[in-house]
């Protein structure tokens, strides 16, 4: 199969599971909000916990299946810091590629699209400078 | 326990399509926006069609659903209504972006890569989490 048909269909697929979590619980399915509230808030806790265990057993099931690969190798130090880069600023930001890339955008949100062009360049400058310094593969 | 099997479900088929698009893969991320390849032809536009293919979708789930009186299992539709762009928005997406670059993984790839991500999700995920966590209970302590 063609990657992009390939994309495109797990991007059909994102968008389904976004239309049942809608359909089902009347919420975006913004992954960083989710994960953030089922440690830090005792209400609705049950329906987020089902939806991580979810995205946990559907990502090794779809893994194993596509033999589909998760791992590049890369400094300890580098992995921590993007980590908690990652969580400080999708909770300070409001959300991330699913919450503002996808949700934000299809609503229409022109500040889900302010942070969708922010973390995008962010990203793409990132990896310009990752680069540059010859620590891409 | 109907509502959790559906939301579970949820989860699994929202898993299947960051896997099948390649959102679980972080050099297929970096080589997404490693835009700087564009003219020698090294760069991976396919995780442009992941988000096309979502927002295709979702657009008409968010056009015509919230339409309905009521979820199936909740009240009311419980959306966000906040509009406005302010330094809080764009410094975090900035961070986040940096940190998405940095490694290849955004939060929904982060959690599904949990038993295939070795290492790299053992590292990264644990501090993600905790920088959600001291992030929310931060702003929370200052709200109030």
């Amino acid at each position: 199969m063609h990657p992009y048909l390939q994309s495109l269909i797990g991007g059909v697929l994102i968008g389904v599971a976004t239309w049942l979590l809608l359909a089902a619980m009347g919420r975006v399915a913004g992954i960083s909000g989710i994960v953030t509230s089922a440690f830090t808030e005792r209400e609705g806790r049950d329906w987020r916990w089902a939806f991580i265990a979810g995205l946990i057993v559907g990502g090794a099931l779809f893994a194993w299946l596509f033999n589909a690969v998760s791992i590049a190798p890369r400094s300890p130090g580098l992995l921590i810091a993007a980590g908690l880069l990652v969580g400080v600023g999708t909770v300070l930001g409001s959300g991330c590629t699913s919450g503002h890339g996808v949700c934000g955008l299809s609503r229409a949100s022109v500040r889900s699209l302010a942070a969708t062009l922010t973390f995008m360049g962010a990203g793409m400058a990132t990896v310009a400078t990752l680069r540059a310094f010859g620590a891409l593969a | 326990m109907m509502a959790r099997i559906v939301v579970f479900l949820a989860g699994v088929v929202f898993a299947a399509g960051l896997v099948i698009g390649g959102m679980t893969d972080p050099k297929k991320v970096q080589a997404f926006l490693d835009i700087g390849g564009i003219a020698s032809g090294r760069w991976d536009p396919s995780l442009a069609f992941v988000m096309g293919g979502a927002l295709m979708v979702a657009a008409i789930a968010f056009a015509l659903l919230p339409k309905r009186k009521k979820p199936w299992f909740a009240t009311g539709f419980d959306l966000p209504t906040v509009r406005r762009i302010d330094k809080a928005l764009l410094a975090g997406a900035a961070l986040f972006g940096v940190g998405w670059g940095l490694a290849g993984y955004c939060p929904g790839p982060a959690v599904a890569s949990l038993t295939t991500g070795g290492m790299d999700i053992a590292l990264f995920l644990p501090a993600m989490l905790v920088g959600m966590v001291l992030t929310k209970r931060f702003l929370q302590a200052r709200a109030t």
